[in-house]
């Protein structure tokens, strides 16, 4: 039996939006829907004509979506207003069934790449009077929401006189856009400098295809950022890190206008804040090139952003010093040395442990940090076991961004698989801080040749002052 | 530091260390506190779990609940059984104590329920 299409509109938020195709394809694999799309969609365009074979699967997708704002059941979709209303007028009894006199219904007009007056708003409504509405208008949480959108382009100035798109049609649902507010790091209790945007932790848990009851780690836990957003999707998490006072909540606060951080500042205390504690399991102070998970330990998941060395350290405990040793008085209160853990061995490490200890199938979901000039896929990170399902850009600046990665491995290692030595990734701290010591150097010089003709000016000026008196 | 956790950490990354398992628990400080419980989970999680070392380690804390000393058979819908175990698994806690690698003798402490498990320069 062949199935039935029907045609929806998926109207995206447009923040983030390098990832919304890799996340709609995410969530569209883990729930095993089926959808078609009407038009091969571009990354920049805020709405998307697709197919589902039922209302219930548009409504799945949605409930887990984090770039989606709406999706609306496409009622009719023209270039002009005279074109979609004698389209709607010919498809007027199928509207029938909706609008019996016992349901609430509102419309609303949305405008997009364009302001319109409220008033303006009301007189395009007025448009629609030949709808067979019949029940009571109600503007909040009414049965039946109806969208009228006019598209203007997604370049926001001079906008053209008339929209270049007016879609109409039926709310089913919306994305998670309010978890984004709820999650926000404004009001956060426990956070630090390089804490993660609540929308990309989303975003990153969504890659990684959570599932509630799924047992995930990030090795780099941080503030726990990441935590948080699998626990929303039901995840039990684990989380690890080498910064003892981090995990204990002792740094320096990242707020500007915080002196001293609170007593139980950590991140037990966010799982609470957002009622997420039943999903915690625990975190550990430890260094990542010493493994404490048992060799058979297996996670759902792997989610994670390394530290790229610039605004927090990559670090592993260790000495330069030879046969250096502890001495037996101290070791009680001895803090561990630390030195370089660079990029390149990070990846290679992280890779590594992700082929040993994610389940088959399982995704790792983690940053890293590339320049953009120097970018090709063949200088990411790689591992036998693991294959890159997804890869977005985030620009970081004019040269730099960093790229969200998604593996699933698709099979255990070999021995030799788990000893990889080599590493042919480029380390981006080394580079990063070579071109800042150009730039600065060049800095400096501009400034005082910039001064140097100031006070060139400056003289000349006075002399032809004092020639003049 | 859970009992869940107590039950996937080895210290085998230890020079000289070959198994490393399981730790052993010295507890100064323990709470029990309330957990949302979800059968599906502690079902789910059973199989990864070694349960000799969870039930010693359970009544080293004084918290095995009587349960049985071998995993019985069919347990996915004992719910009693279950919750049990959910208690043995998420809800105790070790606030203050140590892991101590049952080979090498090396102590971890457990501080406000955080298991540091840093190794000193000269160990790695």
């Amino acid at each position: 039996m062949s199935k039935c299409w029907k045609k929806y509109l998926l109207w995206f938020a447009q923040e983030h939006i390098e990832f919304r195709i890799a996340e709609i394809e995410s969530l569209l694999s883990l729930f095993k829907i089926d959808m078609r799309y009407d038009e091969k969609p571009l990354n920049q365009e805020p709405f998307w004509l697709v197919e589902f074979t039922s209302e219930t699967d548009a409504q799945l997708l949605a409930s887990r979506s984090v770039s989606l704002r709406n999706c609306i059941e496409l009622w009719g979709r023209a270039n002009s207003l005279e074109h979609l209303h004698s389209t709607l007028k010919a498809k007027r009894d199928l509207f029938v069934p909706h609008f019996h006199s016992q349901k609430s219904f509102k419309i609303e007009v949305e405008t997009f790449g364009k302001h319109f007056s409220q008033n303006e708003k009301v007189s395009k409504l007025e448009t629609f009077d030949y709808l067979p509405l019949q029940g009571k208008v109600k503007l909040k949480n009414p049965d039946v929401c109806l969208q009228y959108i006019e598209y203007y382009g997604n370049k926001h100035l001079n906008p053209p006189e008339l929209p270049y798109e007016i879609f109409f049609g039926k709310l089913i649902a919306s994305g998670l856009r309010q978890l984004i507010q709820k999650l926000s790091l404004k009001t956060r209790k426990f956070i630090g400098n390089t804490t993660m945007d609540p929308q990309l932790s989303l975003l990153m848990a969504n890659q990684a295809q959570i599932q509630s009851g799924d047992i995930i780690l990030d090795p780099f836990v941080g503030s726990g950022s990441l935590l948080v957003a699998a626990a929303e999707f039901g995840a039990y998490v684990f989380g690890s890190d080498i910064d003892y006072l981090m995990l204990h909540g002792k740094t320096k606060p990242s707020r500007i206008k915080q002196k001293k951080r609170a007593e139980d500042e950590n991140v037990y205390a966010n799982m609470k804040q957002y009622h997420l504690e039943s999903q915690y399991l625990d975190v550990l102070i430890s260094d990542f090139t010493t493994i404490f998970w048992k060799p058979s330990m297996q996670f759902d998941a792997i989610i994670t952003d390394p530290p790229y060395g610039i605004r927090e350290a990559t670090e592993r405990v260790g000495t330069e010093k030879s046969n250096y040793v502890v001495s037996e008085e101290h070791l009680a209160t001895h803090v561990p040395a630390k030195i370089e853990y660079g990029i390149p061995i990070i990846y290679r490490d992280l890779l590594v442990f992700a082929s040993k200890h994610l389940k088959v199938s399982g995704k790792l979901v983690c940053w890293f940090p590339v320049f953009r000039e120097d970018y090709n896929e063949e200088c990411l990170p790689t591992h036998p076991c693991l294959k890159l399902i997804a890869n977005c850009e985030q620009p970081l600046s004019k040269v730099t961004s960093r790229r969200l990665l998604t593996f699933e491995k698709t099979r255990p290692p070999s021995i030799e698989e788990l000893n990889i030595e080599y590493s042919t990734i480029q380390d981006f701290r080394d580079k990063y801080f070579t071109i800042r010591e150009e730039s600065r150097k060049e800095k400096r010089l501009k400034n005082a040749s910039l001064k140097k003709e100031n006070w060139e000016k400056y003289m000349t000026n006075k002399n032809a002052v004092e020639v003049h008196k | 530091m859970k009992l869940l956790t107590h039950n996937v950490l080895t210290s085998k990354c230890i020079r000289g260390v070959t198994v490393g398992y399981p730790l052993l628990i010295k507890a100064t400080n323990v709470k029990v506190s309330e957990v949302e419980f979800k059968p599906d989970f502690v079902a789910k999680v059973l199989p990864k779990i070694e349960w000799d070392v969870l039930a010693n380690a359970a009544e080293s804390l004084g918290h095995w609940q009587n349960l049985p000393k071998e995993l019985p058979n069919n347990y996915e819908n004992d719910t009693d059984f279950l919750k049990k175990i959910h208690r043995v698994l998420l809800e105790v806690e070790v606030i203050q104590g140590e892991l101590i690698c049952p080979e090498s003798g090396r102590k971890f402490p457990i501080t406000n329920g955080i298991a540091n498990m840093l190794l000193n320069e000269d160990e790695v």
